[in-house]
């Protein structure tokens, strides 16, 4: 009897000391955190992808309450839906912004693009990247090997195992941005979303000369300019002999997909065209 | 014998060209001069299309320091300056010469006479080998004149000259040695005046007896010159350990030979100096070996840069029929080639032709952790743990275990059990970590 | 001409394989399995054939139809668990013990954390550790040696050398017939000629480094000696312990386990060190009269921090 009571007094003992001891050290290495920082995290979709430039959800609900205002902070994966309820919380207003969605400028499937030689390495786009110029005879065309797969933390892009192109699933897509940094090649670019998902984009990054071009890819931009004369709102430019489109200028007309010659200019989610009456005839 | 005290390889040595004298190549119709090479900044064209260029004349300027001229290697009209796939597997700028006849600039002396007398000033022969456009012909094509130029304050002791050829299958320094052994050493002198150092080591492994023989010979009549010759193991052409086998001295980490009072020098550039500096003659040329199990006729051969490899294979017996690889360089180190439609450059030391049934890698295991990768790391890194890091993109902790140290010589793959492609990540690895260490400065 | 094949370099591999190195090591056991089978006749015989068997049979079946991937029961890995897992049993082991004791070196000591090279105990170790703990009568009672036995379950038993040290009781036999094995034992630690003879053959191949093996028994060669010089009439001579029990098994073949041992020779000098000493603690103080086996899964817990923390020496380390 006496060995419990002994015990329960010691542990008692113990217990108190320690939340004596708990309670000072809790108080002398207190932080102060502006309680709308976690007010805001707990509005940010948590997935840390860090597509918004910041290191996690909290940088970014960070930034948002140290800030002095919400111009240039975005999360992508939340869009404009999670900014308004940062806005609110903050007691300030968001600026709308266009969404947008990761493309892939590479239109080489292996039909388009003959293989010149075999890779054999690891199935890594960057250390094939740092070894030669690729697969093909295209030095700026994709490489197929899936980084920009690897590096997707929301399942939104796959190599197709046919093409060995990688296609973007746009429901799935936040354009966190992570892709783009993956891909040694450059080729994956975040454009707006535009109505209805429509989006017309030059799907290629080939700066060599026309012939040259031409010879490794069928559907290869050859800078042929017929596109930028045919664009009645000046919204392609041609430089390194790569023609592009700027989306901000772009009025989805599709004129230039019509001219282009190598089918380089890709049109997506549009309804399919009327065909034009004289070609019934 | 002596020999670099860490890790260590010992690959069979296939030296099929040994042996065999070095023979002129051809020159076709149409050269092409690269104007980049791997290392330091491109050189910008000085000629243009329509002009017509001498042997030996300038038609690429050294854009800045890192960074070294190059010289029509033909007499010819320029074609066109335009991109040309080469041996790095990217297309890149490289003057394009239709051949016409082989006019000589008339400064170069053409002469056989060897010439030991060397009389000039550190600053004339400095200058004159930057103005031959003369890297360093091991492999990683440094420019000559920036290993010569001592940082202020740092004072060479010894010159040691890498002849030691430890990649398989090259023959092209062994061959220059028996050949062309006199003018080496008075290359090797007129390196030694340069630097103002008293002493020469020339390491040769001991799998080439006669050259050993040979220079040791022809080493008596120049004082302060000796050969070393050194156990045969991989890689001990790395600079590092080279300068640990001869005069027992590592490199720190991150630091240059020049601070133990060492500088390295390849056989075949002390070769390029003489020529440079004796008879006036620009880099235009190196020897090639052509090499490989099924090669008709392994052999090396005196090449002009800019020439197409596909004709100097051609006049060396063709392609086998079984090959699936070739590798421009030594089996170890080498890049593999997309085609042979890619001129020869100054770094090109060797064309091997690898079998199809040797060409493709094995399939990758789990690894089973047996430290054969730590063992053989000359180094003294951890290869498989480099690896996994790698994998998981763990750059802050790669670069605490000294990826930037690892000198890609390619042992860890080599010798893994399970096949797992070692180097490939630790130099993805690499390429990362020195990109961030470069942006933080 | 065909497409080349382009990849990086280096563009030539030693040969070396997974394969070979398990076979090198089933080779360095064969003089110690030898001896085995002189001493302990059919019984030696039927534990190695149902213990190698049962452990490659586990494998297939549990990646086969289990998890449903490649069987890598070729690379011999599995092979090599089988013969260590018989090499360290009492050759009087009813059949059904050890394809136990074979599940849970293969299933639980392998398998589990994803096969050949993750796992982060040695799987034989597991399973005899497994046996020991769940059937210690089965597990201690060790056949005598007699040339060519035909006897298995009925074979007559005896005492080890280590439990006559602990217990005081009994003679011991001579130094030399402990070094050729002539005792009592579980069938493939007697004989530590044998197992000195793999070792030479492991390190010629180059399969294993000379650290592991040499560190262990340095140190407890060290401790006994001192002990034994300080209080002669208490502690047994350094070279009963020495060529007694598993230690030679243990410090040739278990330690050196590629996978949960250290991966650099500093590390590995750590590691050997730390088995010597906790072999020793538990064969004197302990209640246990043998402690080989448990020191080294101690030791193999001990690796990842090994390896964490002591690093190879490096290139221009030495350097001021």
């Amino acid at each position: 009897m006496n060995t419990i009571v002994l015990a329960l007094i010691i542990l008692g003992l113990v217990g108190a000391v320690s939340s004596i001891i708990l309670f000072f050290v809790a108080k002398k290495f207190q932080v102060f955190e502006d309680v709308r920082i976690a007010q805001v995290e707990e509005a940010l979709p948590a997935a840390n992808c860090g597509g918004c430039g910041f290191p996690g959800c909290h940088g970014f609900a960070n930034a948002c309450v140290s800030a002095p205002s919400l111009d240039g902070l975005l999360c992508p994966v939340g869009g404009n839906q999670t900014m308004q309820k940062v806005a609110a919380i903050m007691g300030r207003t968001a600026v709308e912004s266009a969404p947008t969605v990761a493309v892939v400028r590479c239109g080489g499937t292996c039909d388009h693009r003959p293989r010149t030689s075999d890779y054999d390495g690891v199935k890594h786009c960057f250390i094939a990247h740092n070894l030669y110029s690729g697969e093909t005879g295209c030095s700026f065309g994709c490489l197929g090997l899936g980084d920009c797969e690897v590096a997707c933390e929301f399942d939104a892009i796959h190599v197709n195992p046919i093409t060995k192109l990688p296609e973007v699933d746009e429901e799935k897509c936040t354009s966190c941005g992570a892709c783009v940094k993956a891909c040694p090649k450059l080729l994956i670019e975040l454009r707006k979303k535009g109505p209805k998902s429509r989006r017309i984009y030059v799907s290629c990054r080939n700066e060599d000369k026309g012939h040259i071009a031409r010879k490794s890819c069928d559907v290869g931009c050859i800078a042929c300019g017929k596109c930028e004369k045919v664009c009645p709102h000046g919204a392609i430019t041609i430089s390194n002999n790569l023609a592009f489109i700027n989306d901000d200028a772009c009025k989805l007309c599709r004129k230039c997909v019509e001219v282009c010659p190598t089918n380089a200019i890709v049109e997506l989610n549009f309804p399919p065209r009327k065909v034009k009456e004289e070609s019934l005839v | 014998m002596k020999t670099f005290k860490m890790g260590g390889i010992h690959p069979s040595e296939n030296k099929l060209s040994a042996g065999r004298p070095i023979q002129l190549a051809n020159i076709p119709k149409q050269v092409v001069i690269p104007l980049s090479h791997y290392i330091g900044n491109p050189s910008e064209a000085v000629v243009k299309k329509g002009d017509f260029v001498k042997v030996g004349q300038l038609i690429g300027k050294a854009n800045g320091f890192i960074s070294a001229n190059v010289h029509a290697s033909v007499s010819g009209k320029v074609n066109k300056i335009d991109v040309q796939l080469d041996a790095s597997g990217y297309k890149r700028l490289a003057v394009f010469i239709d051949v016409e006849g082989d006019e000589w600039l008339e400064t170069i002396d053409r002469t056989p006479t060897i010439i030991s007398e060397c009389l000039l000033s550190r600053e004339e022969i400095l200058k004159k080998i930057q103005d031959a456009g003369i890297v360093g012909l091991g492999g990683a094509t440094f420019p000559a004149h920036v290993k010569l130029s001592p940082p202020p304050g740092k004072k060479a002791e010894i010159l040691i000259i890498n002849a030691v050829e430890c990649e398989s299958y090259l023959t092209c320094d062994h061959q220059l040695m028996l050949e062309k052994g006199e003018e080496i050493l008075i290359g090797v002198s007129i390196l030694m005046r340069v630097l103002d150092v008293k002493q020469a080591a020339i390491g040769i492994e001991n799998n080439k007896k006669d050259a050993i023989a040979h220079l040791s010979k022809l080493a008596e009549k120049h004082t302060g010159i000796r050969i070393e010759a050194l156990k045969v193991q991989y890689p001990q052409g790395g600079e590092k350990q080279l300068i640990d086998a001869i005069i027992q001295r590592q490199v720190p980490s991150g630091r240059i030979p020049i601070e133990v009072g060492a500088v390295v020098q390849n056989v075949g550039t002390t070769f390029a100096v003489y020529e440079a500096v004796q008879k006036n003659k620009p880099m235009i040329e190196r020897v090639l070996t052509i090499t490989g199990k099924e090669a008709s006729n392994p052999g090396n051969y005196l090449v002009r840069l800019g020439i197409y490899l596909a004709s100097v294979v051609e006049q060396a017996g063709g392609v086998p029929a079984n090959t699936g690889k070739i590798v421009g360089g030594g089996p170890m180190m080498g890049r593999s080639l997309m085609n042979l439609n890619v001129p020869m450059a100054k770094g090109s030391a060797g064309i091997l032709f690898i079998k199809a049934e040797e060409s493709l890698r094995k399939p990758i295991q789990n690894c089973i952790r047996c430290t054969k990768c730590v063992r053989v790391c000359p180094m003294g890194l951890e290869p498989f743990l480099l690896m996994n890091q790698s994998e998981r993109n763990m750059w802050p902790e790669m670069e605490k275990n000294r990826v930037m140290d690892c000198i890609e010589c390619g042992s860890c793959s080599y010798t893994c059990p399970s096949n797992r492609p070692l180097l490939d990540y630790i130099r993805f690895g690499k390429t990362t970590v020195g990109s961030i260490i470069r942006n933080r400065k | 001409m065909e497409k080349l094949i382009i990849s990086p370099a280096p563009h030539i591999h030693g040969g070396d394989s997974v394969k070979k190195n398990m076979t090198a090591v089933l080779l360095a056991l064969l003089p110690a399995l030898l001896v085995g089978f002189y001493f302990f006749g059919l019984g030696a015989l039927i534990i190695t054939l149902t213990s190698v068997i049962s452990c490659v049979l586990f494998e297939y079946i549990l990646q086969r139809y289990v998890l449903r991937i490649e069987t890598s029961i070729s690379d011999g890995s599995a092979a090599v668990t089988g013969l260590l897992l018989a090499m360290n049993l009492p050759t009087n082991l009813p059949i059904w013990i050890i394809v136990i004791g074979a599940l849970v070196a293969i299933g639980i000591g392998k398998i589990t954390y994803g096969g050949l090279g993750n796992n982060p105990f040695n799987p034989a170790l597991v399973g005899r550790v497994f046996l020991l703990i769940s059937f210690p009568a089965q597990m201690t009672s060790w056949p005598l040696p007699t040339p060519f036995s035909s006897h298995y379950l009925d074979a007559e038993t005896g005492a080890t050398v280590l439990s006559i040290i602990k217990s005081h009781l009994g003679e011991l036999p001579s130094t030399l017939s402990l070094f050729l094995g002539n005792m009592s034992g579980s069938m493939g630690e007697i004989s530590s000629a044998a197992l000195l003879l793999g070792l030479l053959y492991l390190l010629l191949k180059k399969t294993i480094s000379w650290h592991i093996p040499i560190s262990i028994l340095s140190t407890v060669f060290v401790f006994t000696a001192l002990l034994n010089y300080f209080k002669p009439d208490v502690y047994a001579s350094p070279w009963l312990h020495m060529f007694s029990g598993g230690l030679m098994l243990g410090a040739i073949f278990m330690a050196t386990d590629y996978v949960t041992s250290p991966m650099n020779p500093r590390g590995m000098l750590v590691y050997g060190f730390g088995i010597g000493i906790i072999t020793v603690v538990i064969r004197v103080f302990g209640v246990y009269p043998e402690g080989v086996s448990f020191a080294i899964l101690i030791m193999n817990g001990f690796t990842p921090i090994i390896n964490t923390y002591i690093k190879p020496k490096r290139f221009g380390e030495n350097i001021k």
